[in-house]
């Protein structure tokens, strides 16, 4: 088994939830596939989806929710399989 | 020679020294939000300082080249790869045809500059290549680049690989930064307590920074009381309008100080308390959300020998890279 740790791309505020009132994107124990969207991360207006990068378990989520990040930090960590 | 944009970034755009002379009518002045990586760019590769490069605020592009040629990229500390090999930055270097251009995750500063020899050849508007997204024009069909794009490169004048910008006058980023400002022309109308605390306070800059305007968390500035005069509107913070400087710091409603960049609104009503120093443009828009930011009031003729020095650093990158002058 292998981890995988998603990282922002961007700095900026972080969202783990398509809208307020909305249901998180991922909680710890959900199931991903690369493509499936984790985060929002918000900068200059712009809402750009954050993908897992893997298929897998969601083990750890690191960023908080409105948290300002920078570019490479880590936003949760995937058990791979 | 064109060069396929296979993904854009953020929000890439074509820029060169900007069109200056048309703000009276609204036109800002748009050109690379750094000035001096933008140059320090189309020097590298051999091409006159108004060459067009592209300007990729956090996130790099996915460049692919056509044919061979030279390639520099400057600005912002972000992993350069070409065919996902390290290439390096303030230096110049060759591509063959088919060869792509990646960037890695951003490391400090804020903004990226891609110089290819030749420049990009899109259409001169209002005597300019730079792209003013807001109103449709310049640059590349008026907008930001867009996945599957393909730009047109100019004729070289001359660009070869392994010219490098001396460590000296490569710039070092960091997330504290003074900005140097001339305080006015409405600062009158923030109290004694208001003034020090712009001064005194440390602002934040939030996400909402692009080339229209930088925005910053901080206190709330206090204003004088006073009757507003007509024209002006009923929040302490209005003005009668006024032409806005680019550099400016206007604060709506006391809260959130936004300076003015390259691609602003040229006049409005609210009162514009300080003005950053056009030599420390530059550095703002090199500024990535979260930099703590402090403003350091500076008198005019101080402003002036700023604007000096920083024009004879651009003669020192034109004599290091062997630029005639």
């Amino acid at each position: 088994m292998s981890e995988h740790v998603v990282q922002s791309p961007l700095p900026g505020v972080f969202y783990t939830r398509p809208a307020p009132d909305k249901e998180p994107f991922v909680e710890v124990g959900s199931v991903v596939s690369a493509d499936t969207t984790v985060g929002l991360v918000e900068v200059m207006k712009q809402f750009a989806e954050v993908k897992a990068g893997a298929s897998g378990t969601v083990t750890r989520i690191h960023a908080e929710n409105e948290s300002i990040i920078g570019p490479g930090d880590g936003i949760l960590t995937i058990e791979k399989g | 020679m064109p060069v396929e944009i296979l993904e854009p970034g953020l929000a890439s755009s074509i820029q060169d020294r900007g069109r200056p002379g048309y703000y009276n009518v609204g036109i800002p002045p748009s050109g690379a939000a750094d000035l001096r990586a933008a140059a320090a760019a189309n020097l590298l590769v051999g091409n006159p300082l108004d060459a067009a490069v592209i300007e990729s605020p956090y996130m790099g592009p996915v460049l692919r080249f056509d044919e061979p040629t030279v390639v520099a990229v400057t600005g912002a500390d972000m992993p350069v790869m070409l065919n996902g090999e390290p290439a390096p930055q303030w230096e110049s270097f060759a591509v063959a045809a088919g060869d792509q251009l990646t960037f890695g995750f951003l490391r400090a500063g804020a903004r990226i500059y891609i110089a290819v020899a030749g420049g990009f050849d899109v259409p001169v508007v209002l005597g300019s290549r730079s792209t003013y997204a807001l109103g449709g024009f310049g640059g590349f069909q008026g907008r930001n680049l867009k996945k599957g794009d393909v730009v047109p490169v100019g004729r070289p004048s001359g660009g070869v690989p392994g010219q490098v910008v001396p460590e000296t006058l490569r710039p070092v980023y960091s997330r504290d930064v003074e900005l140097r400002v001339v305080l006015g022309l409405y600062d009158y109308r923030l109290t004694d307590a208001g003034r020090s605390c712009l001064l005194e306070s440390e602002w934040t800059l939030t996400p909402v920074a692009d080339r229209t305007g930088f925005r910053y968390s901080g206190p709330v500035l206090e204003w004088e009381e006073r009757v507003q005069p007509f024209g002006a509107g009923s929040d302490p913070s209005n003005i009668v309008d006024a032409g806005y400087p680019v550099g400016s710091i206007q604060v709506p409603g006391g809260v959130e100080p936004i300076i003015l960049h390259r691609d602003a609104v040229s006049g409005g009503g609210y009162a514009m308390v300080a003005s950053v120093i056009s030599a420390d443009l530059n550095l703002v828009a090199q500024c990535s959300p979260g930099t703590r930011t402090r403003f350091v009031a500076v008198t005019l003729d101080e402003a002036l020998r700023a604007r000096a020095d920083s024009a004879d650093r651009e003669l020192k990158l034109r004599q290091a890279l062997g630029a005639a002058t």
